[in-house]
């Protein structure tokens, strides 16, 4: 715990995982209120305007906490991971820097417009200014994943004299195979949080007699496109980027399946703990054969296990890893089930009449940031004990110069300043949820 | 090709200063000439729209820095770890206060996030100045090229220094006045009646202290780094900069009194920028250097990246710098004029 590498470790843990909870949000809301838009103005119904601007206004506070716990997230590479940094920069500064020069310039200027110039600018600009808003957000992820792809599966690139990485081919690491199938689950994940947000305000309102008329029209938006993206996340891109894993990270796969020794035929875990010690599952329940089929599309199939590599290439942390990964397929599963019984009384017009399934709609806004997180932790995680995948190792990235208390004392202060930033941001979420829309 | 990239980054970084420099001064300036409730919010919605846009300039400028010269960005970033985590949560708190001001109807809502905006932008006005009284300075770096600083030590210029001594105190507190004329200046051309002829007394207050602190920097920085004015000896056409300071200074000054708010304002703009403009001319090609041993500086030869990615990095730089430009200047169009007192906006 009091490793100056630890701290290193935690430090960037903490503030992306607190990052992410606003990006996902945004990137998820943003396709979201660029339909909301394009309804008003081709069926010319103004209810769709009142619903994109009471959409901006979350999208905007939640775009502003993206914004000052993401600009920590730039400096970190630096401040905290120097080494990594100067070994990666020829190849990740690229994206990172094209990140703020394309998406951000893009993001923060149309923000303004949407927000403020509605009047000055009529309907068809307006329009315009929330695709571009929708393009800039999900340009930025784009530019994050494949950075965050790089460090997974290292292409592009050729090691200088200087003994740090230098790109060699652009458009390779642009289009680097891992990062299509990264950003497309990333981004699907992000609808889901999107959607679900926007259908648990519908099933509020209705719930509570509130808005009745928005609260329906949220919830049909919200459920058919968590819906639509629920079933995506699962096939293709959940399918797909398991079986990256399963190419590129097979060390990864066994770890985070829980699967300690090689096996033809080998199940898939449902319920079980990792028990490190005795290399063995407690209480598993399995599905026999799946692990070998969803990997190899055999039911045969041979699984390499842990034991079949060395123990120094193994992930550090192997119970978060198993545990995260189930967290997230786990509730990916609920997902499809929970948006597609919705949708169902959607379409027999008995949704009204089901309060037990307008509760769970609305309780159940929560489970798409920790299944995305659990995501993520899944990816890092996975990722030990490498920074860049098989080339450089994590304990050798981190800023040297960086004591452990100086390490300790910022993440403390984040972490207070988190808390605060927290309390705010939920108060004027549910001040505006609260307040409505205006009329 | 490293030389262009120098420029490039140079010139994102002036941006930036001039940019959020007048954005940081509104900051500063509101605690002085906005007197109650209706006032403080005239002052912030002259920063509205554009503030985050700014900032972006912060950003791209660090992503730029890290692209072209990675070596400078890990040590950089690594070496002034303490004042840039303090410059994060000050960035953080001034976001909030300008944004979440408006979002409760509560006077004691407001005076709480008043507070924050101009706290925050007076720290980090004073932050920002010494951080490049820091680079002026030089740094304790190692044979690898890394160091670390303490945010003090002894408050002398040695070979041992912290982030804060005497000398970047004063190019902080240089920075602090500088921006506030700036900002006082942009406020002053964006507002009416009582505010803006208070902005105008605040410039006009705050310009002797500017010009006998810019004087005061140039003799300090000449005794703390002795060998700085070599480019210009080398280059003469150099001393084009100094002259545009000094014209920036004067121009500013007539302007104010004229009444003219926004020449002031774009005198004070061109002030900051030739400032600016001649740290780095007079650290060319220097991007860091070492109070151990000169030979340790980071240059831009040392720190820069790989030829291909230099080659690539100007096409697709230049193309994105062009349509942000096209934004920039699409939006400071929409948005001109003065804002004034509408109910209920």
């Amino acid at each position: 715990m009091d490793s100056a590498l630890t701290i290193h470790r935690l430090h960037f843990a903490f503030t992306i995982t607190y990052h992410y909870l606003f990006p996902q949000l945004t990137m998820g809301l943003a396709p979201l209120i660029v339909i909301c838009k394009a309804l008003a103005f081709w069926r010319a119904d103004d209810r769709y305007n009142k619903a994109a601007r009471f959409w901006g206004k979350i999208f905007a506070v939640s775009f502003l906490f993206g914004v000052i716990t993401g600009i920590p997230m730039e400096f970190q590479f630096g401040t905290n991971w120097a080494r990594f940094a100067r070994y990666s920069g020829g190849v990740i500064a690229t994206t990172l820097a094209m990140e703020g020069v394309f998406a951000f310039f893009l993001e923060s200027s149309f923000l303004g417009m949407f927000l403020y110039g509605e009047q000055r600018f009529g309907p068809r600009l307006h329009l315009l200014a929330s695709v571009m808003i929708f393009a800039g957000s999900w340009l930025s992820g784009y530019f994050i994943i494949v950075t965050d792809a790089w460090m997974q599966h290292p292409i592009g690139f050729d090691v200088g004299l200087d003994g740090s990485a230098h790109l060699t081919s652009f458009w390779s690491l642009l289009m680097n195979d891992w990062a299509l199938w990264q950003y497309l689950h990333n981004m699907f994940g992000a609808c889901i949080t999107g959607s679900f947000f926007m259908a648990a305000v519908g099933a509020y309102y209705v719930l509570a007699r509130k808005q009745e008329e928005f609260g329906w029209l949220f919830l049909r938006m919200g459920i058919i496109a968590a819906l639509i993206a629920s079933i995506v996340q699962l096939f293709p891109t959940g399918d797909r980027s398991g079986q990256l894993v399963t190419q590129h990270q097979p060390v990864t796969l066994a770890a985070m399946e829980g699967l300690f020794n090689t096996e033809a035929g080998a199940g898939i875990v449902l319920v079980g703990q990792p028990n490190t010690e005795a290399q063995t599952l407690d209480n598993p329940i399995y599905i026999p054969k799946a692990l070998s089929f969803l990997s190899y599309r055999r039911w045969e199939a041979r699984v390499q296990g842990l034991n079949d590599f060395p123990k120094d290439q193994w992930p550090d942390n192997i119970p978060l890893l198993y545990y995260s990964y189930h967290i997230m397929v786990g509730l990916g599963t609920v997902f499809i089930a929970v948006t597609a019984a919705a949708a169902f009384l959607l379409w027999r017009k008995r949704l009204f009449e089901t309060p037990w399934m307008l509760w769970t709609v609305m309780l159940s806004f929560p489970f798409p940031f920790i299944a995305n997180t659990a995501g993520w932790l899944t990816a890092e995680l996975g990722r030990q004990p490498w920074l860049v995948y098989g080339l450089m190792r994590t304990d050798a990235g981190f800023s040297h110069k960086i004591s452990a208390g100086n390490g300790l004392f910022t993440l403390l202060g984040f972490m207070g300043m988190y808390t605060v930033l927290s309390i705010l941001y939920l108060f004027l979420v549910w001040h505006d949820v609260n307040h409505g829309l205006e009329d | 090709m490293e030389t262009l990239w120098f420029i490039l980054v140079a010139l994102m970084l002036a941006a930036y200063v001039v940019l959020d420099g007048f954005d940081l001064g509104a900051g500063v300036i509101s605690f002085f000439v906005a007197r109650e409730h209706e006032e403080r919010r005239i002052v912030l919605q002259t920063i509205g729209p554009v503030w985050d846009g700014n900032e972006v300039w912060l950003i791209a400028s660090g992503g730029a820095l890290y692209f072209a010269f990675p070596m400078l960005y890990a040590s950089g970033f690594s070496g002034f770890y303490l004042p840039l985590m303090i410059v994060l949560w000050l960035l953080m708190m001034r976001g909030i206060g300008i944004e979440l001001r408006s979002h409760v109807r509560d006077p004691l809502w407001w005076s709480a996030f008043d507070f924050l905006f101009s706290m925050s932008s007076f720290l980090l006005a004073v932050f920002f100045g010494a951080a490049i009284g820091n680079v002026m300075r030089g740094v304790p770096l190692d044979r690898d090229g890394y160091f670390f600083e303490a945010l003090w030590t002894n408050f002398r210029v040695g070979p041992n220094p912290g982030i804060l001594d005497w000398y970047t105190a004063m190019t902080g507190l240089l920075a602090l006045v500088a921006l506030t004329v700036h900002g006082a200046h942009y406020v002053a051309a964006k507002t009416e009646g009582a505010v803006n002829a208070r902005c105008r007394r605040a410039a006009a207050m705050g310009w002797p202290v500017l010009v006998c602190l810019t004087i005061a920097s140039l003799i300090a920085t000449s005794s703390v780094r002795p060998g700085i004015l070599e480019n210009f000896r080398l280059h003469p056409w150099g001393w084009i900069i100094p002259i545009i300071v000094a014209i920036g200074l004067v121009a500013m000054r007539i302007f104010v009194t004229r009444g003219r708010d926004r020449a002031a304002f774009f005198s004070s703009a061109a002030y900051l920028a030739a400032m600016l403009g001649g740290a780095a001319f007079a650290n060319y090609p220097i991007l860091l250097p070492a109070t151990t041993d000169a030979a340790y500086s980071l240059t831009i030869y040392n720190a820069r990246t790989g030829d291909y990615s230099l080659r690539v990095g100007l096409i697709w730089w230049i193309a994105g710098l062009a349509l942000a430009i096209a934004y920039f200047t699409f939006m400071y169009t929409a948005f001109r004029g003065k804002v004034s007192r509408r109910p209920g906006a």
